[in-house]
């Protein structure tokens, strides 16, 4: 295992230096400066649907469910459209973005904890009904934002469908500092639960008679995850099936409970597709398609395969 | 020792648990016997606070289910509770490793390591201690998820039908392993039975429950009678004496 992050680290490390040098041509500090922020964001972004994506799964304890499926994005573009209506464009394009981003990271974490808060406790692991609530409950939210983009003016609406995408190759640099220092902070907290999150894989029972404290540590988890979606979303728009990719390749590398070996290596997986992906698209093949689109593609046949093995 | 004091459990207005008491003293095995859906396993998870307690009152050692911190009280009692479903990547080694978790919280000891191989070794399992759970057989696992809860090494251990799936000799060899827990460490042991018979010979008390409530309670030779399993089964089974002891002829 250890010989296969290390492997895993060294790919990494040829797909950023390719990203940063292939077909670069000028200036190169100005080269270097641009695409190392791009690059710094995918890293950012990878880490945080990774990470959000691998502890929502243990804690539910199944392989399929994210947090995107489950409707954890939908609740961020909700937020946002909730902020855009109530205070108007003019207001929210006058603060600035930075600010925008604590609302409604913090209006995210409320609506997460309350709403996830309750499906999981009313659920349990039982992953045909969670399954279900949460595809109904992102529907849910989904039409909600719909219904919003409707009531809202035109010029709102703009807005809102803007950041209602995903975009992997212009990311907001603005938000890049307050995105890092939330994504750090969430990191180290999930590193040093790896051993509790061993445990909680066992499920609430186990966990508990081992003397992990099944609401506290629902919360602690379904927190973080919030916090992480929150930065990855308001850096480049929900992605879906990213997660759901990421961590199934994880898997199938490395067959382990353990998330001292698990939560490196979703990042590093994470970093190779995410940076590998934009690299050859944007610098190899010349972007025609967006990676958000291929990713998208691939994570949802997959997810496919995954719900019919399962139900066999 | 385990107090439970005036205990009532409801699950949507279905009265499962009527005002039980019971004081389990330290040392011994204590077997559970009861019909199905008497409400045993719902019993033993008040103990370990599986589900929240509605009315009544629980200590362990003096700890307030509760109000004790879970980590204390993991160090203190054990349960294997009657339904488990873990991801089936665990290995067995791994799985009885977290037997330690209480203690080590993730950085195992050399001690702690011994007390798994302790453990493997004690339910016959070292040369399956590579395997993943679901390549196991049915007894294979439950004598697996036994282990773990033996290597958590607690002065309590609540076992919910540790027997299920178990052939007859990985069940005495469980059942004597509980007595020398017992006798020679001074070990409580609550144990749910529904084999009368091996109630009957490894328990130092039977207790039985019906509908929620206490019914009988006692020393096996005493409780253990053709009217205790018509009243407490509604079955006309006979009981015989063997060797001193009553056994059930099926
Ligand atoms: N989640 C639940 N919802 C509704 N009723 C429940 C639930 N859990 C248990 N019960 C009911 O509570 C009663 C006691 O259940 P419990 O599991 O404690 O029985 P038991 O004595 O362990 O039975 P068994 O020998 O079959 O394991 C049963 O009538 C059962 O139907
Ligand atoms: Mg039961």
């Amino acid at each position: 295992m250890r010989l296969r992050l290390v492997g895993l680290s060294a790919v990494l490390g040829l797909c950023m230096l390719g990203y940063l040098v292939i077909g670069a041509r000028g200036d190169w500090g100005f080269v270097l400066a641009f695409r190392g922020q791009k690059l710094l964001a995918l890293l950012l972004v990878g880490v945080a649907i990774a990470w959000s994506t691998l502890i929502f799964q243990t804690l539910t304890g199944n392989r399929i469910l994210t947090p995107a499926i489950m409707g954890f994005d939908a609740l961020y573009m909700l937020g946002l459209g909730l902020l855009i209506w109530v205070l108007g464009v003019p207001a929210y394009l006058a603060i600035p973005p930075q600010v925008m981003m604590l609302g409604n990271v913090a209006l995210l974490c409320l609506g997460a904890l309350g709403l996830f808060g309750l499906v999981l406790r009313a659920n349990g692991r039982d992953l045909m009904r969670l399954l279900l609530t949460g595809v109904v409950l992102s529907v849910l939210i989904r039409s909600l934002t719909g219904f919003l983009m409707r009531v809202i003016d035109p010029n709102e609406y703009a807005v809102l469908q803007g950041a209602a995408f995903a975009r992997f190759s212009n990311v907001d640099p603005d938000l890049l500092t307050i995105a890092g220092g939330i994504t750090a902070i969430c990191g180290i907290a999930i590193w040093r639960m790896r051993h509790r999150l061993d445990v909680i894989g066992l499920g609430p029972d186990l966990a508990l008679s081992l003397g992990e404290p099944g609401p506290r540590s629902r919360r602690a988890v379904l927190l973080l995850v919030s916090l992480l979606v929150a930065v990855s979303t308001a850096l480049v728009g929900p992605v879906t099936f990213l997660g759901l990719l990421v961590t199934n390749l994880t898997y199938l590398l490395f067959p382990t409970h353990r998330h001292a070996v698990l939560l490196p290596a979703t990042g590093l997986v994470a970093g190779i597709v995410l940076i590998g992906g934009q690299g050859l698209l944007e610098h190899v093949m010349g972007l025609t398609t967006p990676l958000s689109v291929v990713i998208e593609a691939v994570g949802g046949l997959s997810f496919l395969v995954l719900l019919l093995r399962m139900l066999r | 020792m385990i107090r439970i004091d005036a205990v009532c459990h409801g699950i949507g207005g279905q009265p499962i648990l009527r005002d039980v008491s019971l004081e389990i003293g330290k040392g011994g095995i204590v077997a559970l016997v009861g019909p199905n859906g008497a409400g045993k396993s719902t019993l033993l998870s008040l103990i370990a606070r599986l589900q929240p307690l509605q009315t009544g009152r629980i200590t362990v050692d003096g700890h307030v289910i509760g109000q004790v911190r879970d980590d204390v009280l993991a160090r203190t009692l054990a349960i294997l509770p009657q339904h488990l479903d873990v991801a089936s990547r665990l290995s067995v080694r791994d799985l009885v490793g977290f037997g330690r978790y209480p203690y080590h919280k993730g950085r195992p000891t050399p001690q702690d390591l011994v007390r798994v191989d302790a453990a493997l070794a004690a339910f016959e399992l070292d040369d399956l201690a590579a395997r993943a759970l679901d390549t196991l057989s049915g007894g294979q696992r439950q004598r697996a998820f036994v282990a773990m809860a033996y290597a958590q090494d607690t002065d309590y251990l609540l076992l919910d039908e540790p027997l299920n799936n178990l052939d007859i000799a990985a069940s005495r060899g469980l059942m004597h392993r509980l007595r020398d827990l017992a006798r020679q460490d001074g070990r409580t042991v609550v144990i749910v039975l529904h084999d009368i018979n091996y109630a009957a010979a490894y328990a130092d008390r039977i207790v039985a429950l019906k509908s929620g409530r206490v019914v009988a309670d006692g020393a096996p030779g005493a409780v253990v009678t053709d009217a205790f399993l018509r009243t407490v089964f509604d079955t006309d089974a006979t009981v015989a004496h063997v060797q001193g002891r009553p056994m059930v002829c099926v």
